[in-house]
């Protein structure tokens, strides 16, 4: 073998990464010190400024808050979900692998159809959401104009693609816990509600740890879902008329491509990285507390 | 080790499971076999009626969609990214798995790192990248970028681990070229680890939307584009859109239904993670 064989095995993918992956990230941080407007052909330093606009920024955070709300939206009852169906999927079971398969499905279907059919199963006047809602004496919710139902919305589509996904991996991780321990507690009188929380949950915590990371990490980059949603209002990556849906992500393109404010869109991207590592290690922190010793 | 039986309770909860999986992608074809009209009924259409034909005729038809353009070009872009996520990927793994080489650790925790970078932090500079390269509305600008990522080089990595050493130093006996090593010992091994690799990198290609929408031009587009050239124009009319949307779930859920089972194993035995 000669020498440089490995690494010219390995060479395309570093370069590959090297030119449209690691340069970029750095370039973005060159492109926030500045005024960057392609139209003009602007581009003037300006330090910090992009920064120090963007603290003070209403509609940034306003952006920030409405991912986060969505992500806690989708987050919270899809792990939840998942969990309990990785304990149910964990049995015996005929037609058990076709139904893993079923569940997995979603995560291949694209995101932009199921953005379409779920936008109009959410329709305030003709969706099929309200129609079932009515059938049991709930009056119509506006999905698309109120801030927290339009996050409910748009948690349902996240987690219509993930929750099965997750369940998966949970599967996996379960399937490396000794039966010996459920027969056990079962005999010690403990009810399956308790096996699931002092058995389960405890021995799936770094798998949980896991999820949560890339949960937080796909979850703050939102953006197909609720593009679509709005995609019938004038200006949509605006996230509706009170910008009661729109993303960080939908306000980055926003930014830089629709008002030619590449500086600008750069230091939102920045920022946007930022979130994301802190909440991850946020999430992974409490997590590893929470579901911690069996109770 | 004997599994839990599945009582009744365990029955309801999954079938509840299946039928929100399936509702939505059901109620597509529903309304995509209909008039327009119709998917606004009180009570509902809970049957697949006889318009899918039409639907079509009209999304192919359709001036604003690009509709079968936009198809080619998935077809296109995915293939290629999906063909040179699976070789470079292969290539990659089977050196970091089987050669020894100096700083090879090192460069596979980079490897790793990677996985972990959220991609729409370059977003903006990329797109200048692109427009330097005059990339901007061509299938390159889809299409280069994503030859090779960090997680196929890592999967394939993890499947050649179970290449014997002993097959390797026997080819190699034998005369086999490096090169040689790869395409007639590891590459039959890795078949199925890159049949999953093919069909994940594949779906999401044919899937991503953010960047095409950045850096395509609308009349000539990726099949998702095409979708959101409907949703901006034609919001109203769901029949058209649902029929838009069946035929763009359609390609990566049939390769699903054949490799769906391999990868679901695949991911239960702990080989994929995310």
């Amino acid at each position: 073998m000669r020498r440089s064989t490995p690494y010219l095995l390995v060479a395309p993918f570093f370069l590959l990464f090297l030119a449209f992956g690691a340069f970029p990230l750095l370039f973005t941080l060159w492109m926030a010190l500045h005024d960057w407007e392609l139209g003009s052909g602007t581009r003037r330093w300006v330090g910090l400024g992009n920064f120090r606009y963007l603290a003070t920024d209403a509609d940034f955070w306003h952006a920030v808050v409405n991912t986060a709300g969505i992500f806690a939206l989708s987050t919270v009852p899809q792990l939840l979900a998942a969990l309990v169906l990785a304990d149910l999927l964990d049995r015996r079971l005929r037609g058990a692998a076709a139904l893993r398969v079923a569940l997995a499905a979603p995560l291949v279907t694209a995101t932009a159809a199921v953005a379409l059919v779920f936008t109009q199963l959410f329709d305030s006047d003709h969706g099929l959401v309200n129609g079932l809602l009515g059938l049991v004496g709930v009056p119509p919710v506006d999905w698309q104009g109120g801030r927290l139902a339009s996050w409910t919305a748009l948690a349902a589509m996240v987690d219509w693609r993930w929750t099965g996904n997750n369940a998966l991996i949970y599967l996996a991780a379960l399937q490396a816990v000794p039966r010996e321990l459920y027969e056990a507690a079962a005999l010690d009188g403990a009810s399956p509600a308790r096996r699931f929380w002092t058995i389960t949950v405890p021995l799936l915590r770094p798998t949980i740890v896991f999820t949560a990371v890339v949960s937080t990490v796909g979850g703050l980059q939102l953006f197909t879902e609720p593009t679509l949603f709005g995609a019938a209002g004038a200006h949509r990556m605006d996230g509706g008329a009170q910008h009661q849906f729109q993303t960080v992500t939908m306000y980055l393109f926003e930014s830089a491509f629709g008002q030619d404010r590449y500086g600008y869109g750069a230091a939102v991207a920045w920022a946007l990285f930022l979130l994301i590592v802190t909440f991850a290690l946020l999430n992974a922190l409490v997590l590893r507390r929470r579901t911690g010793g069996a109770r | 080790m004997t599994a839990r039986r599945a009582g009744p309770l365990t029955r309801i909860a999954l079938a509840v499971a299946l039928l929100l999986t399936a509702a939505p992608v059901y109620w597509m074809v529903v309304v995509a076999s209909r008039t327009s009209a119709e998917a606004a009924d009180v009570p509902p259409p809970l049957l697949p009626g006889g318009h899918f034909a039409e639907n079509v005729r009209r999304l192919f038809a359709n001036p604003d969609a690009h509709f079968a353009r936009g198809l080619l070009n998935s077809v296109l872009v995915s293939g290629c990214v999906a063909l040179g996520t699976v070789l470079l990927g292969s290539l990659a793994g089977f050196a970091f798995a089987k050669l020894r080489f100096r700083g090879r650790d090192a460069l596979l925790l980079t490897v790793l790192a990677t996985m972990m970078v959220p991609v729409q932090t370059g977003v903006v500079p990329l797109y200048l990248i692109m427009l330097r390269l005059h990339w901007q509305d061509g299938l390159q600008a889809v299409t280069v970028p994503f030859l090779v990522t960090g997680f196929g080089v890592f999967l394939m990595r993890q499947a050649a681990r179970d290449v014997p050493d002993a097959l390797i130093e026997a080819a190699r006996v034998d005369g086999c070229t490096t090169l040689g090593v790869y395409r007639h010992v590891v590459l039959p091994v890795l078949r199925p680890a890159a049949g999953v690799l093919g069909l994940l990198t594949f779906a999401q290609t044919w899937n991503d939307f953010l960047w095409p929408l950045v850096v395509l031009s609308p009349d000539d587009p990726t099949v998702q584009l095409s979708l959101n050239n409907l949703a901006t124009a034609y919001y109203n009319d769901y029949a058209l859109m649902f029929a838009g949307a069946s035929v763009a779930v359609l390609p990566p859920l049939a390769l699903f239904a054949v490799l769906g089972p391999r990868i679901v194993r695949a991911v239960l035995s702990g080989a994929v993670k995310g």
